[in-house]
């Protein structure tokens, strides 16, 4: 189709663009995928791949590098290099008809089914996809807000977060504190924050032994909780100090300026805080009109969005019922979402939707615990079916198998995505 | 450092006369109910916190009996208020045969 581009680049009006929108459902169907994460590469590649050619796809991705947040705790453990949880985007087009453009979408105009980029840009689709990963809630951590992630890192957005993050474990001094501020749920990769503090307690009791790390949490129970205390009164005693909310690890404050924690009116003097902020779906749903409180309802058949037709929303942005926000989910949503805009679009048929998810967290160097669990799209929600978790005292041997299973997911799941 | 398993208390360091003021006290515990069976199918010795007790200069503030049905690692907040300044003591009997014991002192302004 030639007319595309002069078509949609600088239409000024919907008036003027819907003409062509018609036009164009004579031509291929265009599918345009926001954001290149586990969701929105998964999707388009798949979409790509098993249509043959039958569909445009367009994937739209600000990064020309995505750093894998799933293994950068395993970077900050010093288990992983940077170069090793980055993948680029040139394999995708070279080996599958679509498109790769390196821009934000900012804007989603539903009436026409146009997306607008930075660049000014407006691309026309029949079927949206939408995978933006998340963005913080402004003013959930007192005292905290994005001018201050130097001083006090998420490092839950991967990349120069998590290089800045390991700098500043590296800098403490002898004996010196790392703080966590947990977030509320839901939140992506629940037991993340905890293998976090697993991958710095392991680097610390390397170099700085006498260090402490101290969570504040508000939440009550946690994702793998007993299987982390075990690891952690195993491999790090005396060292990691847990603050529930039954004392007041809900009422936190910081202050970056004099690096101070205040969990209850307790001040505490830290070097290192690793704020990690409650989260909502990434902004360009919020815009695009998907979300409803802080995410964007889907069915559960299909990932499409229960407020906007042809839109779908993919991975941790989806408020989809009982699956964990997680890389594995958003790949899993990815391939269900692709089946049945194939099947809508192509015609292919359709086969009943199923959903998995397995989380690892690596505690010490070989030693790694799973949770997981299958699910099924029912009316109003993806539902849990049945699961499985690591047990407590299991042996090194177990553990091994378990670190080695995360090893080659990490690589199936890479590969599923840029591959 | 503490010995054995950790223990958390929270209570004002300073009261005026008269108030009523919360006290909370939690030990890490795992509460093995002694129900449950090991991988090869034995069962695991029970091994709980079976007693706590506060006390403030000698009188005590509660005495609970704990059962194996409690989960991990007990909390408990509770009230209380002081005639005077004194010291608080808390203490937690373990199945193992092990006490542990805590202690924190209260002005009254
Ligand atoms: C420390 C940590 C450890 C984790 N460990 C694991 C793990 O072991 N296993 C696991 O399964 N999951 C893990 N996760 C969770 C996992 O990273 C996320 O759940 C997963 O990345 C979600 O995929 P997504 O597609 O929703 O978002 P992402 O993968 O974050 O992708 C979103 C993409 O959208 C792009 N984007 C955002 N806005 C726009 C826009 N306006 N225009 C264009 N592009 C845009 C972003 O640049 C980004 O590349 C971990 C997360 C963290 C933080």
């Amino acid at each position: 189709m030639k007319l595309n581009r002069r078509a949609f680049i600088g239409a000024g009006s919907a008036a003027m663009s819907a003409p062509y929108v018609l036009a164009q459902g004579a031509g291929r169907p265009k599918v345009v995928v926001v954001g290149g994460g586990a969701g929105g590469a998964t999707a388009a590649r798949y979409l790509a791949q098993d249509s043959e050619g039958a569909i445009e796809v367009t994937l739209i991705e600000p990064s020309r590098t995505y750093f894998s947040c799933f293994f950068s705790n395993l970077y900050l453990g010093g288990f992983k290099s940077l170069e090793e949880i980055g993948h680029t985007y040139g394999t995708l087009p070279a080996s599958f008809d679509m498109n790769v453009v390196h821009d934000w979408v900012v804007d989603v105009d539903h009436a026409v089914k146009t997306v607008t980029l930075g660049s000014g840009a407006r691309l026309h689709y029949d079927k949206l996809i939408l995978s933006p990963g998340i963005d913080f809630v402004d003013g959930s951590v007192d005292g905290w807000d994005l001018g201050a992630q130097n001083r006090m890192p998420h490092a839950y957005k991967a990349g120069s977060q998590t290089e800045l993050l390991k700098a500043q474990i590296a800098a403490m001094p002898q004996g010196g504190v790392y703080a966590m501020v947990s977030p509320p749920n839901p939140y992506r990769c629940p037991p993340g924050p905890y293998e976090r503090v697993s991958m710095v307690a392991h680097v610390l009791k390397k170099t700085n032994p006498t260090a402490k790390i101290i969570i504040a949490d508000p939440k009550p129970t946690f994702s793998k909780m007993a299987l982390f205390e075990e690891g952690w009164a195993t491999h790090y005693p005396g060292m990691i100090d847990w603050v529930g909310p039954d004392f007041g690890g809900d009422i936190v404050s910081v202050d970056p300026d004099t690096m101070t924690l205040s969990v209850d009116g307790d001040v505490l003097s830290v070097d290192v805080c690793n704020v990690i902020p409650a989260m909502k779906a990434g902004h360009i749903a919020e815009v695009a009109g998907v979300t409803q409180g802080n995410w964007a309802p889907v069915h559960a058949g299909d990932m499409s969005s229960k407020l906007v037709p042809d839109i779908h929303v993919l991975g941790d942005a989806s408020q989809q019922g009982d699956m964990p926000k997680s890389a594995f989910s958003a790949n899993s949503q990815a391939k269900v979402c692709a089946a049945a805009l194939l099947s809508t679009l192509t015609g292919a048929p359709l086969l009943t939707p199923g959903y998995s998810n397995t989380c690892w967290s690596l505690i010490t160097q070989n030693n790694s615990v799973k949770v997981g669990a299958t699910y099924k799209a029912t009316e109003d929600k993806i539902a849990r079916v049945d699961g499985f978790i690591s047990q407590v005292g299991e042996s090194d041997a177990v553990r091994e198998r378990t670190y080695l299973e995360a090893e080659s997911w990490y690589l199936g799941i890479t590969s599923d995505m840029f591959g | 450092m503490t010995v054995g398993p950790k223990r958390r208390i929270k209570l004002p360091e300073t009261v005026a006369a008269g108030d009523v003021f919360t006290i909370k006290a939690k030990i890490t515990h795992h509460m093995e109910n002694g129900f449950r069976l090991d991988q090869n199918g034995g069962r695991v010795p029970r091994d709980i916190i079976h007693r706590f007790h506060c006390s403030f200069e000698g009188e005590t503030v509660i005495d609970v009996a704990l059962e194996p049905g409690v989960a991990s690692h007990p909390f408990f907040a509770f009230e209380a208020r002081v005639p005077r300044g004194g010291e608080f003591t808390f203490t937690w009997y373990d199945d193992d045969g092990m006490v542990h014991t805590e202690t924190r002192s209260i002005d009254v302004i």
